[in-house]
């Protein structure tokens, strides 16, 4: 059965989004990529190094499986992303942008103005623009209605790994969503993202979790497999949750000896 | 001679070179970089029109592990 996710018209096989940092080798990205069954990863853009001038990260993502989504972090204002997002795209990585505004070195907590007021500008540019965001419900229709393919609210602080602890707004912002939501950072754990997927998340996006792992090729298989029982549970839809206990056993014939 | 910036480094040239010819002096292979010049990017259909004034700030950009 298929069950894909579809951003901008496009139809994607998987629900589980990679990102490429933190690996300790390209080859163990590689082998991680593969094995999550991803079909779309991020990358960031950053100045090369002249010392270094040949290392290309593309010569491990296959793009005929992969689509890139070129992140603007390191932008701190909507100024700054927009011109990345330009520089991304005229290097070649396609329109597809995950939209990141961050001024905060602490919590690297995405601005919603300067995200909102960048969103307007690329999507105008046409960007297809995703924009990593704050967990907020207004903010989230006010992206959608900008003409964002998606919304990207955060579960929990870029690279935390603790988890949906915005777990409420996010419920909020599924139900109210008209555009596929994508939860973005701090899941720590397949379990992490099985539970954002059973909630109703359209996917969900995942890198420090597993580039950081012992293993980072197994818990992408992890990750893959969490991920897909948590759309299959939302789709079978969960019985309901109540204080006290129902037996599972029927109550009449019962034979106490 | 003339001197530019190239990501934040000074680079002297003998004499004044396309963005083309700095791609190629520095050995820059990867077809995915994008490039600004005093802040504005520069299509990669001008890489061989655009000549590189003294103190020029030259930024090269390319794709790399990011979430």
């Amino acid at each position: 059965m298929t069950d894909f996710i579809k951003i901008a018209g496009v139809e994607l096989p998987s629900r589980l989004f990679l990102g490429t940092g933190k690996f300790a080798s390209p080859e163990i990205m590689r082998d991680a990529l593969e094995a999550s069954e991803s079909s779309m990863v991020t990358v960031a853009l950053r100045r090369v190094d002249l010392a270094r001038p040949d290392r290309d990260i593309l010569g491990f993502i296959n793009r005929n499986r992969f689509r890139l989504l070129p992140n603007t972090s390191g932008a701190r204002n909507a100024k700054e992303a927009v011109f990345l997002a330009k520089m991304a795209r005229e290097s070649g990585l396609g329109d597809w942008l995950k939209l990141e505004v961050i001024p905060d070195p602490q919590y690297l907590w995405p601005d919603p103005v300067e995200t909102l007021a960048a969103a307007e500008t690329l999507v105008k540019d046409g960007f297809v623009v995703l924009p990593y965001m704050p967990p907020d419900p207004v903010l989230a229709k006010k992206l959608s209605d900008a003409g964002c393919a998606a919304v990207m609210p955060l579960a929990a602080p870029i690279g935390s790994n603790r988890g949906l602890k915005m777990g409420e707004a996010i419920r909020i912002i599924i139900e109210q969503a008209t555009v596929p939501v994508v939860v973005d950072a701090g899941l720590g754990v397949p379990s992490h993202a099985c539970e954002a997927m059973e909630m109703g998340a359209d996917a969900v996006l995942v890198n420090t979790a597993i580039a950081t792992a012992n293993n980072p090729v197994r818990m992408a298989a992890a990750f893959r497999d969490a991920v897909k029982a948590g759309r299959e549970a939302c789709l079978a839809g969960r019985g309901a949750e109540r204080e006290g206990a129902e037996a599972s056993s029927p109550l009449e014939g019962v034979v106490r000896g | 001679m003339i001197t530019i910036q190239v990501n934040g480094a000074p680079l002297s040239m003998e004499e004044a070179l396309t963005v083309q010819g700095l791609i190629r002096k520095i050995q820059i292979h990867s077809p995915a970089i994008a490039v600004a010049v005093n802040s504005e990017i520069v299509p990669r259909s001008s890489f061989d029109a655009v000549l590189l004034k003294d103190n020029d700030r030259i930024e090269i950009i390319r794709p790399v592990g990011g979430g």
